[in-house]
């Protein structure tokens, strides 16, 4: 017994240091694993209530830039409105009501922590669960696609922005449907990798990256980048398709959060369908 | 001693608040990462006591953690320091820098011997965290270049900073 002690006694800065590690890494493979695991509910979003209060006082310097991109958008959107379209026909029968059935909202947010340096980049917006977010919800920005939200406190959410190791979107090239994966290697924050897409399927440069109809966070279509490069490495079965981003991580200021409203019913159905053999 | 409690209090907000606001925000690269936050566990006494200096440097992390969102990352590895420090010291410090309670620093130890503790306990860090942080070995060389560069950015940083802040002080 007293050597036990004496043991412990001799080696505590040892012992302190091995159970603080073994909780670290606890943590660290939690939440790499489980991507629910809230690490915003555990701090109370106290970060993002200091970045707020700093980007609060930022953000009048680039009140210039905000407002004309504010503008380019509101301007593409007035392009599409109903009214900037000529009439072709006569009759307009109105059932819009059962024909179209609304499944995506927009949740509009800005963004007031961000990193684009770093090999896992995260985005801090002020927008939180009060508002409707959820974990796993899709995030664009005005001209593409941002990222996938991982945890959310009441007034905050943090998203995975594409500029980061674990984020995986499902993407197509929108001329053949050949879908593929946008995954970020870690060089560059103006591109990333389109991975998977087969090699029989013919590519070119500049074809458009839309978001693929497989991804239950974003609608179809989604405008995502353009292929910048491309090329098939020997005894691969894959393009390698280096892919500009649409979306300038390092100026965002607004992004807009998308709930797909009919997200629980197909997940519901997919569930039931894996316990079935 | 009260004096000093808060004299550490105060450095250990202003190193954080540098670190957060400036270094964060200054992305020369994706491989430049400097992390100087650890200059706080650094300058810490030679004398203080190791178990203590093992739970600042673990504190100091999950700061850097909860600004950063990345959860168990900088504890990870700012442990580390706070843990293998003490072993450097011992080899490196003589009785005499033990007896008169010195606080690891330029003026105190030489530019060198400064530059080589600095250096070694920042790849330390950095190693641990970028390993960490991508979590596979799929990417192993390309993180040990972004390892390389980071450090050589945080030691210059450092050195820089020990060189303006710290000097005066002890000419006075």
């Amino acid at each position: 017994m007293r050597n036990l002690i004496f043991f412990f006694y001799k080696y505590y800065t040892f012992i302190l240091f091995f159970t603080l590690e073994l909780f670290s890494f606890v943590v660290i493979y939690q939440y790499n694993h489980y991507q629910r695991a809230s690490f915003l509910n555990f701090t109370g979003g106290m970060a993002s209530g200091f970045y707020e209060t700093v980007n609060s006082t930022t953000n009048y310097f680039g009140l210039r830039n905000m407002n004309d991109s504010l503008m380019a958008e509101n301007a593409r959107l007035r392009s599409q409105m109903i009214n900037a379209y000529y009439q072709n026909g006569f009759t307009q029968t109105s059932i819009n009501d059962t024909l179209y059935k609304q499944q995506y909202e927009y949740i509009s947010a800005n963004v007031v922590n961000n990193s684009v340096g770093k090999r896992n980049n995260y985005i801090t917006i002020d927008k939180g669960k009060l508002h409707g977010i959820k974990p796993d919800m899709g995030v664009i920005g005005s001209n593409g696609v941002v990222g996938i939200v991982t945890s959310v406190s009441d007034h905050f959410s943090t998203i995975r922005s594409a500029l980061n190791a674990n984020t995986k979107i499902s993407c197509m090239i929108q001329k053949n449907n050949a879908f593929g994966s946008l995954e970020w290697n870690g060089d560059d924050p103006k591109f990333s990798s389109l991975k998977y897409v087969n090699k029989h399927v013919p590519v070119n440069s500049n074809d458009e990256v839309v978001t693929s109809n497989f991804s239950m966070l974003f609608p179809q279509g989604l405008p995502v980048g353009k292929v910048y490069a491309h090329s098939i490495e020997a005894g691969d079965n894959f393009h390698a398709i280096k892919v500009e981003l649409y979306t300038n991580f390092s100026t965002l200021k607004n992004v807009y959060v998308i709930r797909n409203i009919f997200k629980e019913e197909q997940e519901e159905l997919q569930n039931s369908l894996k316990g079935d053999h | 001693m009260i004096i000093d409690i808060f004299k550490y209090i105060g450095r250990f907000v202003f190193i954080i608040l540098i670190q957060i606001l400036v270094i964060n925000n200054i992305e020369l690269d994706t491989y430049i990462n400097p992390y100087i936050y650890i200059i706080f566990i650094l300058t810490l006494p030679v004398t203080m006591k190791p178990w203590l200096v093992v739970s600042l440097a673990f504190f100091t992390g999950m700061v850097m953690d909860t600004f950063s969102s990345t959860p168990g990352l900088h504890m990870a590895a700012a442990g580390f320091i706070g843990y293998f420090r003490k072993f450097y010291l011992e080899f490196a410090c003589s009785k005499e820098d033990f007896e008169k309670q010195i606080t690891p620093s330029i003026s105190k130890k030489g530019f060198a011997w400064f530059t080589l503790y600095t250096f070694l306990l920042t790849l330390l860090h950095h190693t641990v965290l970028f390993y960490l942080e991508i979590y596979s070995l799929s990417e192993f060389f390309r993180t040990f270049f972004r390892i390389l560069a980071s450090t050589s950015f945080s030691v210059l940083i450092i050195v820089v900073s020990q060189l303006l802040f710290y000097r005066k002080k002890e000419e006075r």
